[in-house]
């Protein structure tokens, strides 16, 4: 056996439409740590995915260990010593950490040999899973830990990890980093997926680079450079982003004050006594690890979820605790929740449809109590093209756009209503750098024109860039805020933690 | 020992030809298969499917009584799309057409030797009120106690049928009818016009046209149609969008049982004439696979209708000329929805055997 674990040999792949992989070609070394790395809709997924059995290749072939690889299923990977760790987990939510564990080995295993197996793999990489806890008590940090252990129950010789450190703190970063350098050790071969530079030049050997579904590049990092790779990913420059405080205005227009609400039951954080004000203007950034009442939060800024709510949230002196989302908008108040497929858009509608799901008292788009359809196309062309949208056009389902470009468009509807405040929760998650740049920047361009944005997320460097406030949600309770100029990340970690609070 | 297990694998892309020929595969195959069967039986597959699908409708009688058996199909069938497209399973119809024909039919009975333009219109209205509020009982229990709407739907079928029997046994019963279980005739400005003299097809086509043209500018034009659709795809979205899911179950269910309560008047109120108890061969129930035939499209709806009513034509004819029981038209029925439902899943997901580890 030569040094090579896999060879890709010109991979194509087609969707109606779109040439996701165009002769693919690059070589992973054995015992290394290889990075894919490129933009969202780049083919990366789509790459993994034939990998990974999930689709077929039009063209090509992949050389596994001297063989054709040529495999169907997900489990027949797995047989083939091949794992991979999803972006998203995809464990079950009422089912304790040892059920779920079961449910992915494909072969039969007692219960005791599993627990025996499990207590092996913990030790020897720093995994620590209590079996009995249901998977949704876990932070994202520990689902991964499940999903990890549960592939190396498996005993792969590649594993693949997909953006793994999207929903991540530091410190879980910290130890997942670790845990990768203990496998390598073992001489496992791991093929890295990202578009963070950070850790390409932090974990990786070599990285191969896609952009519109062909390979770039394919080097050492020796020879690479934070801003090379970056040139290589996007194809373009990134502009600078400066936050200054000139046109925040001095009026406040938002205003939570001793807000509750409690939901009795263990799948909800319970929402303690949050207080904040937000001015014209101004973008108030709320920090936080997940799991600490963000998205309980997010329900009760939209009014999606507005029951059992104590306390008064005012916008421009209209109390508006009890609104509906449509009443919200009424009065100019847009929002984006953190999930783009079935919340923020409907994957089986068309994008031109999906205009409609957020209606604003200024639009045009219904006359006579009919549906306007041809002033909604042309809103919805308006938004692919302010905010470059990469898509065959408007009259696609939502669902084959890819992650960054239906963000852009949903993002792009609710900036083009005009609105007086946007709420908006995770904007960039699991989105590429070049549609993460031109979302916050147009988060700030927003923030210009006098809109108060109110931005919850947990990619902190994010915040720091685009806010002029930050406060740190944990356990339901939001600290007080700190201006982002006069705050250093030790202060915020700190109150991520937990430390520091009232 | 099994060796390979087949397992089901949803396809990436399934084929919008292949989804849109579903309900031609469906009939297709129920034509192929029912050969089989007439075979079996000892019947030459040629005559008894002539027999079944061809000489009921070959002359201007068979066209209009196919008519008179699609027109409260095809109007049940395009309201309870109202509920199948917003995810609510609502199979009373039968109920709802019989309470409507309950309320109408008790109108027209009021009125019997009244003359008066004013008299059908009422009776419509009284439908599609007895109907719509018999729907909203189920609607209601879903939302106060998050009941499954299929149980209570279907077991207030039988509630409403009980209704029906109550009166046309005991206070509705025929003053001169020989303790007939039937009701005095409706007056002549109680019944649906015949558009042609000497054939029993009736006004209630035309409202049945109606009905289709205003769902299809319902669900195609307006909001009510885009909320049910964006709630059937996705309840979160449609709470996002700011749209209460309360409104959009009671409208559903009222729209299906107006709908299905106007086909039980013009029942009535059209062939029949007066209430008995067998006042619909099913047509509530039948009415379910004619949604699912037409893709829960109103045109598609109009042709599901016709195929429908003419496997009851053909059950008919099917007794009359070769004595086999009319219960036959009842397994065509349920061999085009199994077909369907085959199909269509067969369109979404391939078989795949997997060798057994």
């Amino acid at each position: 056996m030569d040094n090579l674990i896999l060879k890709i040999d010109n991979i194509s792949k087609s969707f109606p439409r779109v040439k996701a992989n165009k002769n693919v070609t690059f070589n992973i070394r054995r015992n290394s740590v290889h990075a894919l790395l490129g933009e969202n809709g780049a083919g990366k997924s789509t790459f993994v995915k034939i990998l990974y059995g999930l689709l077929k290749a039009d063209e090509g072939k992949l050389i596994f260990n001297g063989n054709i690889l040529n495999v169907e299923s997900p489990s027949e990977a797995r047989q083939k010593k091949i794992g991979m760790v999803f972006q998203h987990f995809s464990l079950f939510d009422s089912l304790s950490v040892r059920e779920n564990l079961i449910l992915g080995i494909d072969n039969d295993m007692s219960f005791s040999n599993l627990q025996k197996k499990v207590n092996e793999i913990s030790d020897k990489y720093d995994l620590p899973l209590d079996l009995d806890a249901p998977i949704n008590t876990l932070s994202a940090g520990q689902k991964q830990r499940v999903e990890i252990v549960r592939i190396l129950l498996q005993d792969p010789e590649l594993l693949i990890m997909d953006e793994p450190t999207s929903v991540l703190t530091p410190q879980e970063v910290e130890s997942l980093f670790k845990t990768l350098n203990t496998l390598l050790k073992e001489g496992r071969t791991i093929l890295y997926i990202t578009h963070k530079l950070e850790e390409v030049i932090n974990l990786c050997e070599e990285v191969t680079i896609l952009r519109d579904g062909s390979v770039i590049e394919s080097s050492m990092l020796e020879n690479e450079t934070a801003e090379s790779l970056a040139t290589k990913m996007l194809g373009k420059k990134l502009s600078e982003i400066k936050t200054d405080y000139s046109y925040v205005k001095n009026s406040i227009n938002f205003k939570a004050h001793n807000v509750s609400q409690s939901f009795n039951n263990p799948f909800n954080t319970d929402l303690k006594n949050i207080s904040f004000e937000v001015k014209e203007g101004e973008i108030f950034g709320i920090a936080g690890v997940a799991g600490n009442g963000q998205s309980e939060l997010m329900g009760l800024l939209t009014g999606e979820s507005i029951n059992d709510v104590s306390g008064s949230i005012k916008f421009n002196e209209t109390e508006i605790k009890n609104f509906n989302p449509k009443n919200r908008r009424d009065l100019s108040i847009a929002f984006v929740p953190e999930n783009r497929l079935g919340h923020s858009a409907v994957p089986e509608l068309t994008l031109i449809e999906n205009v409609l799901l957020s209606q604003f008292p200024n639009n045009n788009f219904l006359k006579n109590g009919m549906i306007n359809y041809k002033n909604i196309e042309i809103q919805a062309k308006k938004i692919v093209n302010d905010f470059n949208v990469v898509t065959p056009g408007v009259d696609v389902k939502a669902s084959s756009l890819s992650g960054g470009n239906l963000q852009k468009f949903v993002i792009g509807r609710e900036i083009l209503s005009n609105p007086r405040l946007l709420i908006i929760s995770h904007p960039t998650w699991g989105i590429d750098a070049g549609a993460e740049h031109s979302i916050r920047k147009s988060l700030i361009e927003l923030a210009k024109s006098g809109t108060s944005v109110i931005v919850i997320s947990q990619d902190l460097d994010e915040l720091i860039e685009i806010s002029h406030r930050i406060s740190v949600i944990f356990n339901g309770k939001l600290s007080k805020s700190f201006d982002t100029n006069k705050i250093s990340i030790s202060e915020i970690g700190l109150l991520m933690g937990g430390n520091n609070f009232d | 020992m099994i060796d390979f297990i087949p397992e089901l694998k949803a396809r990436g892309n399934p084929s919008s030809i292949m989804n849109f020929s579903v309900p031609i595969i469906a009939v297709t195959l129920t034509i192929i298969t029912g050969s089989i069967i007439f075979a079996i039986m000892g019947f030459d597959p040629f005559f008894a499917l002539t027999t079944f699908f061809i000489s009921p409708i070959s002359n201007s009688y068979g066209i209009s009584e196919l008519l008179v058996k699609a027109t409260p199909l095809a109007l049940i069938a395009v309201g309870l799309s109202f509920c199948f497209k917003n995810n609510l399973y609502n199979i009373g119809a039968e109920g709802q057409l019989t309470m409507g024909a309950v309320v109408g039919g008790g109108i027209g009975i009021y009125f019997h030797d009244t003359q008066g333009f004013w008299v059908l219109p009422l009776m419509v209205c009284g439908g599609a009120i007895g109907g719509a509020l018999w729907a909203t009982i189920p609607a209601f229990l879903k939302i106060r106690f998050n009941t499954n709407e299929i149980l209570t739907s279907l077991m207030l079928v039988y509630i409403a049928l009980l209704i029906l029997d109550y009166l046309v046994v005991g206070p509705w019963k025929d003053p001169n009818g020989f303790s007939f279980p039937k009701t005095r005739k409706f007056g002549d400005s109680g019944r649906m016009p015949i558009l042609f003299s000497g054939l029993r097809v009736h006004f209630g086509i035309i409202i049945t046209l109606i009905g289709i043209f205003v769902s299809w500018l319902i669900f195609s034009k307006t909001m009510l149609g885009y909320q049910l659709k964006v709630t059937g795809f996705s309840p979160i979205a449609s709470r996002y969008a700011g749209f209460s899911q309360n409104k959009l179950i009671y409208i559903a269910f009222i729209i299906a049982g107006a709908c299905a309560g106007i086909a039980g008047l013009g029942e009535v109120s059209g062939p029949i004439g007066l209430l008995y108890r067998d006042i619909s061969p099913n047509y509530g129930f039948t009415a379910i696979i004619v949604a699912f035939l037409g893709r829960l499209h109103p045109i598609g709806i109009v042709f599901a209708s016709l195929v429908i009513a003419l496997t009851y034509l053909g059950a008919e004819d099917a007794q009359l000329f070769m004595q086999i029981p009319a219960a036959v038209g009842f397994v065509f029925q349920g061999l085009v929805l199994f077909y369907l439902l085959g199909a269509e899943l067969l369109v979404n997901y391939k078989i795949v055997f997997r060798k057994k580890i």
